[in-house]
């Protein structure tokens, strides 16, 4: 087929003058070909002769006036009209810009006859976009011609429906294309499943109540009706794969019908039966086969992989979706290991589109079966060095996937060679964050981390994700755990900078300059044979540079003042401020003259610029407590008291009884991130210059700051850089290992690529190659060489590790850690699930009555945390706590559900269980959560339980051993995140845990940062034949730091006056609810709030954050809303309660409503 | 999903575009120009993929044209090159050997055969007969029409 297009004309303007193309080369004219000598052949003929874009400009400006006038004038047939449409469309493929037409291509679509409708559908789909104000008058047209008797009118109008519709107009045709489901041609119905298709993508919940129709497409006679509805099963299945797993039977089904040639010969593609469809079914399968044991689907695949075997492309695309499924699902050694096979002969054909989705299948898999890359290694080795740079980065993806210790130097080198050679932006940014993440990840010194980071800031230049500087920054500041590292670190990295800086006319990109100018701003005095004249004459030029933005220049600027602050008066400095100080930026100025203040007060200055103190605290008055004697003499002489803006609003508006043109329903997190005042010091250290110019730079900074650290995981210093002893047990493994590889690969028929010795028969080119995949694979030698011996079965070799604690420490640790805490989870509950029901058992007749409010009384995070059985327990317990009412200062007037377990089901999960922990007796008394586990190994369990103190929130950690032998050195870190903060220490030591034994601690956690959840993680680790290292992570919520504040109405109105952050908002009462007590009382009870005062429909509550920041709530009820009005001295603590409030209240009427 | 249908001429002339993601005049603009000279400057022993910006471009030659389609990152890359086979076998059935004059000259037709053939980004019709024969029911359609109304037209001028 190609050889008939391969005869065609290569030069087109020499073809234009010999003949008319109208004739065509093939002299069989079609059905549709038009004359060239139309008015469209001519201009296209006349802009293939031009030579220069000019003329080319000036010739369509010409003809777009010419049209202009044609399609305004009155007199103008739809037939010329439709001719001027196709030419409108030339004009704008060309690039040239014509929307006086757009309105007659809907006119044209409205009142033409078929030919004329099509091409003016035609028109309206290339010309106008989806939100186009235009497409409104389509609406019209499509519903006529939807209803019209003629198909063609129809499929026109279904057709132009799943190309373009605006989105809100869809409930005007939904119903008529319902309709055409039921048509009796199958050509309609397949295009109304396709534009429903459409209307799925753009707007799903428009279509929502249709699902039923769906499946009757799926079940419709005609296989192309069918194979449309799969469009949409696939996306409704990507979004929600659990809710369709009742249709894998079906989708098997039809999947095997379709293998086995069922079908009609229509679908064959090259004798293939329906590609498209079997491809789109695999995908289906792949997501529904994901996380359950896919029985079911195992049959069908394997007949999938035997049938596609003849050497065409389309087999190939069919058997790369059969691999990709084969691997996603639940796994099935001998489909794995035909797919491996499979995957083999893509990687080693010598057609480069298969090699380069081998490459692909290879990268997909790798992390499951590493053994695969190690049979391929040469074949890798090649396409590393391939011309083709899409192969090349492909290889590196794969590469990146089996980076280890030992090989990531290598590695990070070839990648770094790639970016080298001038890739496109995108490629930079996906390939410049891999590196970085290698690099704290896996450095082997500190050399070698500052050198990549320095080629990772040059080479990706302005282009890099601002997290990986972000990072790095933060990870010079926080350091690790030895203070020796850090220092060479620090000391290495201002080092480098120095030396970088010298080359005067090098440009850097400006995040470097930025990430530069704040090392050597921190860290200079480290470097002790530099005098500090020398650098700031080093930042002094930089500053005069013309390519530095005005933002690295406010770096540069806090680099110089922290400089500054430590040395006796520079004549730098000196000429730096007076430069500066008649800059035309207004930013600089203000640098330069608060430079100059701070020089006349050297004891400030260096109060104010401590050295290293970038990881310390800054302690933010954010409520201005020290105006507050201002503001009390201020309305002691009568003055009007603040109100913010938005209330001064809502006021303004009630008064003119005009529309509140208000959102309701503040969003919380936009609200916290943008008065996260308290957050961590910016990266530029220099507070006191962005709290009162707010130049944007500085405030830029902090955004990001705030907004990047979050979630960011901390790669180094865990297993990334701090074991080192480590690295040395894997060397010894890999010596141990190599030589019974070796032995082996003979008999498999691999070359022994790891075996230098055998290279004597071999050439020069070979032998480096060889050398370079021992150096790259080395991290994957133990493995393979477990997996060789284990009979050389790879798929085998993966399913015992899903089964079996590999103690491999190669392996992917979170992979174990998840596999530990999966296979643990099941244990206690069971266990304990038989105790609860003999308890519950008496509560039965409570339980039922006291259902419904019961289950709203759980605090929100216990829902995240407790099994059933805990909310069975509750039950119970709602009886006991009270009971118990009198005893708990903290909780005395409210009904929180809290844990408090009869004695009889602790003595007898005691003898029951000797290694559930239980809490001891003084604590046993407070209210506290479910003990939950939070991670495991075979040799330790560490379990959780919050006990929520009138003052505090305290961790109780159980840790115990579970293994016949005491363990050592257990120690046991909580991270601070910028959320919590640790009371005392944040790590915990046992020297010794007796065998089957016990050992609990307790900690006590402050928040911070105000959040309504965040996640606290830490890990324990212990001394067995190595050291073993655990991760957890626990939830905490503001509830746990929420505590009621007992106050006088007087104290309450003082207090009131004196706060300044306050945040209202009106809450909708549903109407069961609309009683004001009912309110309060759910507000009371669930969020832990003293009611102060309540008169007529106004009430005052008040509650704190521990340790003591009060939070103050005034409610009022007017005409079915709850008007609540915060105030506290914390700007973000408002936000966080009345996020509470609305859950609270929201649960609460949805479970009053119900019947 | 597909994402966009580009055809241009060896020489960077666009010659149909087929967007089914809404797109911004001025991005599709820039994204034709980039991807066109990403294109051109290919090698032709070199791989019919690309991994662009955040999607996966496969390309092929047929003569001086170029068929590119642009496609999401679980897309399959070889039924993608098979699809845009199909379209080139459809466009040569239709016209009979096609050359990329024919589609220069009738790039309207291009567009509704492509239309019969993939609708709202996903592939309609497998079946090379089907395909063609709802163009000709159209074109056939549209003869009929077409010559009372020249004559009533020829009337009404006269």
């Amino acid at each position: 087929m190609s050889d008939v297009v391969e005869r065609t004309l290569s030069a087109l303007p020499g073809l234009l003058g010999q003949h008319d193309p109208g004739a065509g080369p093939g002299g069989a004219g079609g059905p549709g070909r038009v004359s060239a000598s139309s008015r469209l052949g001519s201009l296209i003929r006349s802009i293939t002769a031009l030579t220069s874009k000019h003329e080319e400009e000036k010739l369509i400006q010409q003809e777009l006036t010419s049209l202009k006038a044609t399609v305004s004038a009155p007199t103008t047939t739809l037939r010329l009209m439709k001719e001027c449409m196709v030419r409108l469309i030339y004009c704008e493929m060309l690039g040239y810009e014509s929307s006086f037409g757009y309105i007659h291509a809907i006119k044209l679509a409205q009142q033409g006859n078929l030919l004329e409708k099509r091409v003016g559908y035609l028109a309206v789909s290339l010309f106008l976009h989806e939100n186009h104000e235009l497409l409104l008058l389509l609406v019209n047209t499509v519903v006529k011609d939807l209803q019209s008797t003629n198909l063609v009118e129809v499929c026109m109008a279904l057709t132009v429906v799943s190309q373009i519709f605006p989105r809100e107009m869809i409930p005007a045709v939904l119903p008529l294309i319902e309709d055409k489901l039921q048509h009796s041609k199958e050509i309609i119905r397949r295009k109304a499943v396709q534009a429903l298709y459409k209307f799925y993508l753009i707007a799903p919940n428009q279509v929502q109540h249709i699902h039923d129709k769906f499946r009757k497409a799926l079940c419709d006679r005609d296989a192309g009706v069918m194979a449309a509805s799969l469009h949409i099963y696939l996306q409704m299945i990507k979004e929600n794969s659990s809710g369709y797993k009742d249709l894998t039977g079906s989708f098997v089904t039809i999947l095997k019908q379709v293998v086995g040639g069922k079908l009609s010969a229509d679908f064959n593609y090259h004798s293939v039966p329906a590609p498209w469809l079997q491809i789109q079914l695999l995908r289906i399968l792949g997501l529904l086969g994901k996380d359950d044991p896919s029985e079911l689907m195992y049959d069908v695949l394997d007949e999938s992989l035997r049938r596609a075997e003849i050497n065409h492309n389309i087999t190939y695309a069919i058997l790369f979706e059969c691999v990709q499924t084969i691997y996603t699902i639940y796994p099935k050694s001998e489909l794995l290991e035909k797919a491996a096979k499979c995957i083999g002969k893509f990687v080693l054909s010598p057609k480069i589109n298969l090699k380069y989705l081998g490459l692909k299948a290879l990268t997909y898999v790798i992390q499951q079966d590493p053994s695969l890359a190690l049979q391929h290694q040469m074949t890798i080795i090649e396409c590393l060095d391939h011309p083709d740079p899409i192969i090349k980065r492909e290889t590196l993806e794969l590469l990146y996937r089996i980076t280890n210790g030992q090989n990531v130097t290598v590695i990070v080198q070839k990648m770094l060679d790639y970016l080298k050679e001038g890739q496109e932006e995108y490629a930079i940014i996906s390939l410049v964050g891999k590196i970085a993440e290698l690099a704290e990840k896996y450095a082997p010194n500190n050399e070698w981390f500052i050198q990549t980071m320095n080629a990772v800031f040059s080479v990706g230049g302005d282009v890099v994700h601002s997290d990986i500087p972000n990072n790095f920054l933060r990870l010079l500041a926080e350091g690790f755990d030895d203070e020796k590292e850090d220092h060479q670190l620090r000391m290495y990295a201002v080092q480098s900078y120095l030396a970088l800086l010298e080359e005067e006319d090098k440009l850097y990109p400006q995040k470097f300059l930025q990430v530069m100018s704040w090392v050597l701003g921190e860290y200079f005095s480290l470097v002790t044979d530099v005098d500090p004249e020398d650098i700031l004459t080093k930042l002094h030029s930089l500053l005069k540079k013309t390519f530095v933005t005005s933002e690295t220049k406010a770096w540069i600027m806090a680099a110089v003042t922290k400089i500054a602050s430590h040395t006796s008066c520079s004549k730098t400095v000196d000429e730096l401020i007076q430069e500066l100080s008649s800059s035309l930026d207004t930013c600089l100025r203000q640098y330069a003259f608060e430079l100059k203040y701070l020089c006349e007060d050297k004891a400030l200055m260096k109060s104010l610029l401590p050295f290293d103190a970038s990881c310390s605290d800054l302690v933010v008055d954010a409520s201005l407590s020290f105006l507050d004697g201002f503001v009390a003499e201020g309305l002691g002489h009568g003055a009007a008291p603040y109100k913010p803006h938005h209330q001064r609003q809502e006021e303004k508006l009630s008064q003119q009884k005009a529309l509140n043109f208000e959102p309701y329903g503040l969003s919380f997190t936009s609200s916290v991130s943008s008065s996260g005042v308290t957050g961590r010091q910016s990266p530029t250290g220099l507070s006191f210059g962005s709290d009162i110019s707010g130049n944007s730079a500085e405030t830029g900074h902090k955004e990001t700051n705030t907004l990047k650290l979050e979630g960011v995981r901390k790669l180094w210093g865990k297993e990334g850089y701090l074991p080192k002893k480590e690295n040395k047990i894997g060397k010894e493994n890999e010596q141990e290992t190599v030589p019974c590889e070796s032995l082996l690969a003979g008999e498999v028929g691999e070359p022994p690529a790891l075996q230098p010795d055998q290279g004597a028969s071999l050439s020069e080119e070979d032998k480096e190659k060889q050398q370079l995949a021992s150096t790259l694979f080395i991290g994957l030698g133990s493995s393979a060489g477990v997996s060789l011996m284990g009979k050389a079965d790879t798929a085998t070799q993966k399913f015992k590790r899903k089964s079996k604690i590999n103690e491999a420490q190669q392996l992917n640790e979170e992979a174990l850690d998840f596999q530990n805490s999966a296979a643990s989870d099941f244990g206690p509950l069971l266990d304990t699930v038989p105790i609860n029901v003999e308890d519950s058992e008496g509560s039965m007749h409570t339980r039922l009555r006291k259902a419904s409010p019961c289950s709203s009384d759980i605090v929100e995070d216990n829902l995240a945390f407790e099994t059933p059985q805990s909310v069975r327990k509750s039950v119970l317990d709602h009886r006991i706590s009270a009971n118990r009412l009198s005893q708990s200062s903290l909780f005395a007037d409210s009904n929180i559900e809290i844990f408090q377990p009869s004695s009889s089901a602790q003595c007898e999960s005691a003898s029951e269980a000797p290694l559930v922990p239980s809490l001891p007796e003084e604590l046993e008394e407070l209210p506290h959560s479910e003990v939950v586990r939070l991670c495991q190994s075979d040799a330790l369990a560490l379990h959780l339980c919050k006990v929520w103190t009138d003052d505090s929130l305290l961790l109780i950690v159980f840790v115990s051993n579970e293994t016949t032998s005491a363990l050592h050195a257990v120690n046991l870190v909580f991270e601070e995140t910028e959320h919590f903060q640790i009371l005392e220490s944040a790590t915990l030591q046992f020297p010794v845990i007796e065998a089957q034994s016990v050992e609990h601690c307790q900690k006590c956690v402050r928040m911070n940062k105000v959040c309504t959840k965040a996640i606290l993680p830490g890990s324990v680790s212990y001394q067995s034949e190595m050291e073993i290292r655990l991760e957890f992570s626990v939830t905490l919520s503001l509830m746990d730091f929420i505590r009621p504040m007992e106050m006088t109405t007087e104290d309450f109105g003082k207090l009131w006056l004196s706060l300044s952050n306050d945040v209202k908002q009106n809450i909708k009462m549903s109407s069961c609810q609309d009683s004001f007590p009912a309110a309060l009382d759910t507000l009371q009870q669930k969020l832990k709030l003293h009611r102060v005062d309540v008169i007529g429909n106004e009430g005052i509550l008040a509650c704190q954050l521990l340790p003591s920041v009060p939070c103050l709530l005034h409610c009022r009820t007017h005409s079915g809303m709850l008007a609540l009005w915060f105030r506290s001295p914390s700007a973000a603590l408002p936000d966080g309660l009345l996020y509470q409030c609305q859950k609270v209240m929201e649960e609460s009427s949805e479970q009053q409503c119900l019947p | 999903m597909m994402r966009f249908m580009l055809l241009f001429s060896r020489q960077g002339k666009l010659r149909l575009q087929k967007w089914y993601l809404a797109t911004a005049d001025k991005d599709k603009k820039k994204m034709v120009r980039e991807l066109m000279q990403v294109v051109l400057a290919r090698k032709p022993k070199m791989c019919s993929f690309l991994e662009w910006r955040d999607l996966k471009v496969v390309y092929k030659r047929y003569a001086s044209l170029y068929f590119c389609c642009a496609i999401e990152g679980q897309d399959n890359e070889l039924i993608t090159l098979e699809l845009i086979h199909r379209y080139v076998e459809l466009l040569d059935k239709y016209f009979g050997s096609v050359c990329e004059l024919d589609i220069i000259f009738n790039f309207e037709k291009a567009y509704f055969i492509l239309d019969e053939f993939v609708m709202g980004g996903e592939i309609q019709d497998t079946s090379k007969k089907s395909v063609l024969k709802a163009i000709e029911q159209a074109d056939l359609l549209q003869e009929e029409d077409e010559s009372p109304r020249s004559v009533l037209e020829e009337m009404g001028l006269a």
